[in-house]
């Protein structure tokens, strides 16, 4: 299995805070990979490191190598803008632009100076893809934030996936929906990695348990366990993932 | 019976202060314009001063002021706003970045006479450009432009960072992201800083004194390179150095209640706009 | 449309963006340079010790250039500003933070700012038309262009800085205190006096910092309101001439580069260099509140 991405020894410091510590972790291609840990653990802050959204941080400092395939993210020889074309973001709360629908999801393809009736094309297929094309597909036009929580949501998966990345990450994607737009949007997850490798930050381990394929679980800044999900869940190696797992500790 | 004396005090202090305060706002305005109403007629607003500036309207006065007040937007908008953006958008925190932003409040403690001195000395001799409307413009641009910032950083900090992570996590450049959604998001607040600045710039005497306003001028002037009349200033002649103070003396009313009309008008503007946003939010 | 041009685009704008920034530092540091280097250029052909303690503003063939009329006329005039408009303008402030309902508040914040909005040339024509005459007629004297009638509208002037400054600050004292203060028996008046203004010091030092320097630099109002006699002003009923009216007077006829001309840049170095430690020090005390209040 070739790994879509990987760090080597990865260190993240936010001025004099050692946040991410010797981080060596590899991303499967179209497979779900879960990030869990307590709060604070660096996950969140280790998503954000693949599609280089540190660069908008002032006192970042960071070692060691982040790839994506062979490339190296921070290598400087293909452009960021680049990078997060292929490595498209979810975040925790709905972001859509104050534009409709339509303009939200056209976006990404207007700066790449995508012709018109490709743009209409892309638009409705990317909103099939999300599961939000029945909803809307008579309302284009209407100002995206008239949508519920979970229906924007799913609109701005529909942005990402627009722009046919081969990465998706999430970040918290369900914290700020309501249980049933969070199963959709689960549903959804599984639907998408069949053709886009995805990671997903959650602090809901029954989320990870039911969408993710390998689960990853940090602690204080390091990456202490990797495995499959059964194994994590129902064999982990080490006691504090255990204890995690079993719920002893948030 | 001493805490009766005290309520009475106290009641008598800040009630009384407030009450003084509202009729002295009240007061200038009923005196000034109850004198400065009457003058004013078609004539007067669009007519040009005649004899000898004793009679007639301050059509060029409203039109210099006008004029001038353009030349300051043009030259102070841009340079705020780039200013702003690079403060709010892309400076960290670093002594730099302090010192410009120590810089912008020292800036905007500087009495106006002293922007008029060196408005004086870099426009009006050293960059040749003589006094004229193109040297006051630009001297009272360079006065505007601590406060077009201030206002204008405001308005970009209220744009919520989560739609510029969007634009940016979809693989837009930072310039794309400004350009797209953080200055549409911030025009309304950029906007009233704007016109907020326009009503102080439309009453500022000392810097235009030395750098190109006049009061015996025959027309409008044809080009940025002349000497212009402006209403603050008309005023101050009318008021002060005229041959006739007296029989001019209704003729300064008049200018007076345009000038505070025009301003309070543009402070309405702002005040209007500030409330539609708020409404949006 | 190719990644480079997009990337070559974000890179100018960047690059336009940090260069204005830096034109800030440029235009106050090319404000303070032209002061210094025409100052200079003044006390080579004089003595600054005749400068800063002579008591006569003669210029002329062989002038005398003593400052000490002109910063005793600029004193006189604004702390008898600050000495209506401070105690106005704080129990203004007290009066909308603590006591006036939701409505009245929302009709008070635009008189202030409908009293800021009126330029200086209209306050001074104020006092050239209404509190002249009014001051004459009281003192009998005259006319009323002198120090007390400057004060008057400098004062008019500096309130609305004060008061909304003042309000804030006010506004920002943690309502733990104050429930404190009336928990233990006190009437809102007590709280007010004893408790609520002294939390707020540091913030009401640096509202009246702030008026202060606004009435230190302003020129129109004095120019046309005080008379602009020369002489070492004898008291508030007399005409003085602070170094705003000097320098906006003289400045329009003065001959290039004479000594003359350098003098009037020499004040108004001294008149920027007032204002700046004027400021300075608001802001200072002002930092400091911010860290106690909220």
């Amino acid at each position: 299995m070739n790994n879509k991405l990987h760090t080597t020894d990865l260190n993240l410091y936010f001025g004099q805070r050692h946040t991410l510590k010797n981080v060596n972790i590899g991303i499967p291609e179209k497979k779900i990979v879960a990030m869990i840990g307590p709060s604070g653990c660096g996950k969140t802050t280790l998503l954000r490191t693949f599609n280089r959204m540190h660069d908008l941080v002032h006192d970042v400092k960071i070692t060691g190598d982040v790839k994506i395939e062979d490339l190296d993210i921070y290598g400087g020889s293909v452009p960021v803008t680049t990078i997060r074309r292929r490595i498209g973001m979810v975040f925790q709360k709905p972001n859509p632009f104050p534009k409709s629908i339509f303009d939200n999801i056209a976006y990404g393809l207007k700066l790449n100076k995508t012709p018109k009736d490709e743009v209409r094309e892309i638009v409705e297929q990317s909103l099939k893809e999300s599961a939000l094309w029945e909803e809307v597909k008579n309302d284009l036009n209407k100002p995206a934030n008239r949508l519920s929580g979970g229906q924007q949501q799913r609109l701005c998966i529909a942005r990402t996936i627009a722009v046919k990345p081969e990465v998706i990450l999430m970040d918290e994607p369900c914290s700020a929906l309501d249980p049933i737009s969070t199963a959709k949007v689960e549903e959804l997850m599984l639907q998408l990695k069949k053709n886009y490798t995805i990671v997903v930050v959650t602090h809901n381990m029954q989320q990870a348990q039911r969408v993710a394929d390998e689960i990853a679980f940090m602690y204080m800044g390091e990456l202490l366990e990797y495995g499959p999900n059964q194994k994590i869940f129902h064999s982990p190696e080490k006691e504090m993932t255990r204890n995690y797992v079993s719920g002893h500790f948030g | 019976m001493k805490k009766q004396k005290k309520h009475i005090g106290g009641w008598i202090l800040l009630l009384g202060s407030t009450i003084l305060i509202c009729t002295f706002l009240v007061n200038i305005i009923f005196h000034l314009f109850s004198k400065g109403i009457p003058v004013l007629s078609w004539d007067f607003i669009f007519g040009y001063p005649t004899d000898g500036m004793t009679k007639g309207g301050i059509f060029p006065a409203i039109i210099g002021t006008i004029m001038v007040t353009l030349i300051t937007t043009v030259f102070a908008v841009p340079f705020g706003i780039c200013c702003a953006l690079y403060l709010n958008e892309y400076a960290g925190e670093s002594t730099l970045t302090g010192t410009i932003r120590a810089s912008i409040r020292n800036l905007s403690g500087i009495p106006s006479i002293i922007y008029g001195l060196f408005g004086l000395a870099l426009f009006v001799q050293s960059l040749k450009l003589g006094t004229s409307m193109l040297s006051a413009g630009l001297t009272l641009g360079l006065l505007s432009l601590p406060y077009i910032i201030t206002t204008t950083e405001e308005s970009l900090k209220r744009v919520p960072n989560s739609t510029r992570e969007a634009a940016l996590a979809l693989g837009a450049t930072q310039f794309e992201s400004i350009r797209d959604f953080v200055i549409p998001q911030a025009m309304p607040g950029i906007i009233t800083g704007i016109v907020l600045t326009i009503a102080r710039v439309a009453g500022e005497t000392a810097p235009i004194l030395f750098t190109g306003v006049a009061f015996y001028i025959t027309g409008i002037p044809g080009s940025v390179k002349q000497e212009f009349m402006a209403l603050p200033y008309h005023l101050y002649m009318l008021s002060t150095q005229h041959q006739s103070i007296e029989t001019v003396r209704p003729l300064a009313y008049g200018t007076v209640t345009v000038l505070i009309l025009i301003i309070f008008l543009m402070n309405l503007v702002a005040f209007y706009i500030r409330y539609k946003f708020r409404e949006n939010e | 449309m190719s990644i480079r041009f997009r990337e070559n685009t974000d890179r100018f704008f960047s690059r336009l963006f940090s260069f204005t920034g830096l034109l800030t530092i440029a235009l106050l540091a090319g404000i303070f340079f032209m002061l210094v280097y025409n100052s200079v250029s003044f006390f080579l052909n004089t003595e600054p010790i005749d400068f800063f303690t002579g008591f006569q503003w003669n210029p002329g063939n062989k002038g005398s250039y003593g400052i000490l009329p002109l910063i005793a006329s600029t004193v006189l005039v604004t702390f008898g500003a600050m000495l209506i408009a401070v105690p106005l303008g704080i129990f203004t402030a007290a009066y909308m933070s603590e006591f006036a309902d939701r409505k009245l508040q929302k009709f008070l914040k635009p008189v202030i700012e409908m009293l800021a909005a009126i330029p200086s040339v209209a306050v001074g024509f104020l006092g050239i038309v209404v509190i002249g005459p009014g001051i004459a007629k009281l003192f009998g004297i005259q006319n009323g262009l002198n120090a007390l009638n400057g004060s008057i509208l400098l004062a008019i002037m500096s309130l609305p800085t004060i008061i909304t400054v003042a309000e804030d600050a006010i506004h920002a004292v943690p309502a733990s205190y104050k429930e404190a203060s009336l928990g233990l028996g006190a009437d809102k008046w007590e709280t007010l006096f004893r408790v609520t203004l002294p939390a707020a010091l540091p913030g009401l030092i640096a509202a009246v910092m702030l008026g202060l320097g606004r009435a230190i630099g302003e020129t129109m109002t004095v120019l046309m309101a005080t008379g602009n006699s020369l002489a070492f002003p004898d008291g508030y009923l007399d005409s003085i001439r602070t170094i705003t009216a000097t320098i906006a007077i003289e400045m329009g006829e003065v001959p290039y580069q004479t000594t003359h001309y350098y003098a009037l840049f020499a004040i108004a170095t001294v008149l920027f260099v007032i204002t700046l430690v004027v400021n300075l020090l608001g802001e200072e005390i002002a930092k400091h509140y911010r860290k106690f209040g909220a």
